[in-house]
């Protein structure tokens, strides 16, 4: 996997560029990313680094915790995730203890975000599945409903049929955004578009792996 | 909320004067042709002002041969030159919209003094 780091969105807003075109960005505290643990294929069968990401509050941390980021000799972190390190170079040359800022991007570079969607609780067709709705008046008593499930020869309803149920709340990635820029004083990424979660999510943020956008 | 009030801050400009709805304003855009800038006038009335912060935007309305013309413009683009107040309107609403559907003498503002 390319170059990652994971930081929290703080929210939308729009930039002016040099063009005078107003950019919609969403803003990304990138927080202090400690390596914690190198992981290797000789220990455990693949490449990764193990990062902790913010500041954890000393009660919230146990006692196997506290002794793990003790021996990174790092202070312990709010979340600890891993990222794999296979393919780059600017990964691997990190050792355990130090930390990813946002300079590890540049501005122009593409990025994949993932994050968790909003949960939109549990949500009807039109909503869910973007159907259409039915018309509102003339005695037509059919507004939001999801029409047919499907011929009546089977005898049942497929697997797959698009009903309503719960929506948002799970893992999305979104691919090929353009970092607009880097405020490495503050440990900002402002990132054009839009990204999934609420504002104080966790989103990781990765190189792109749209071919399209590689250099 | 602080740090996108702080990306706002520095983009925000403080060289335009005051103006809203019902004053008449040259808006000196600049226009890019190629790799040629040059700045081109938009002279109308203000119908409103809406939003807030960086993301305010402006309604500017001209009857350009026979035909009325509205732009929009955001307040704090770079794209503006200068906005030049010629005249200021004494209006009663925050929104002029009843202006669309007069022409010459009914679309008369009366001036402010």
């Amino acid at each position: 996997m390319p170059k990652g780091l994971f930081g929290t969105k703080v929210g939308m807003t729009q930039i002016f560029d040099e063009q005078g075109q107003a950019i919609p960005v969403t803003v990304v505290q990138v927080e202090p990313c400690r390596v914690v643990q190198k992981k290797t294929s000789a220990t455990d069968g693949y490449e990764a680094i193990q990062v902790g990401i913010g500041t954890a509050k000393p009660q919230r941390v146990n006692k196997p915790l506290k002794g793990h980021f003790a021996r990174a000799n790092v202070e312990p972190a709010r979340y600890l995730r891993e990222i794999r390190i296979e393919d780059s170079e600017v990964m691997q040359g990190l050792e355990v203890g130090q930390e990813l800022r946002a300079d590890l991007f540049q501005e122009g570079e593409y990025v994949d975000v993932t994050g968790t969607s909003k949960g939109k609780g549990f949500a009807g067709a039109i909503k869910r599945w973007n159907f259409h709705r039915g018309p509102m008046s003339h005695g037509s008593m059919y507004h939001r409903r999801v029409g047919s499930l499907g011929a009546t020869d089977p005898q049942r309803v497929f697997k797959g049929r698009k009903l309503p149920g719960r929506m948002g709340g799970v893992r999305r990635t979104v691919q090929g955004l353009q970092i607009v820029k880097v405020d490495p004083e503050r440990n900002l990424l402002l990132i054009r578009g839009s990204v999934p979660g609420p504002k104080g999510a966790l989103l990781e943020i990765r190189e792109t792996v749209k071919a399209k956008y590689k250099g | 909320m602080d740090i996108i009030q702080s990306i706002h801050e520095q983009q925000k400009r403080t060289d335009l004067p005051d103006f809203g709805p019902g004053d008449t304003v040259k808006v000196h855009v600049k226009v890019t042709e190629g790799n040629r800038e040059r700045i081109q006038v938009f002279e109308g009335v203000v119908l409103k002002r809406n939003g807030t912060g960086l993301t305010e935007t402006f309604t500017v309305r001209k009857i350009s041969q026979g035909v009325g013309v509205e732009r929009i413009f955001p307040v704090h683009s770079p794209k503006i030159d200068r906005i030049e107040v010629v005249r200021r309107g004494k209006v009663r609403r925050a929104r002029l919209f009843y202006l669309r559907e007069r022409f010459g003498k009914a679309a008369r503002i009366k001036e402010q003094r």
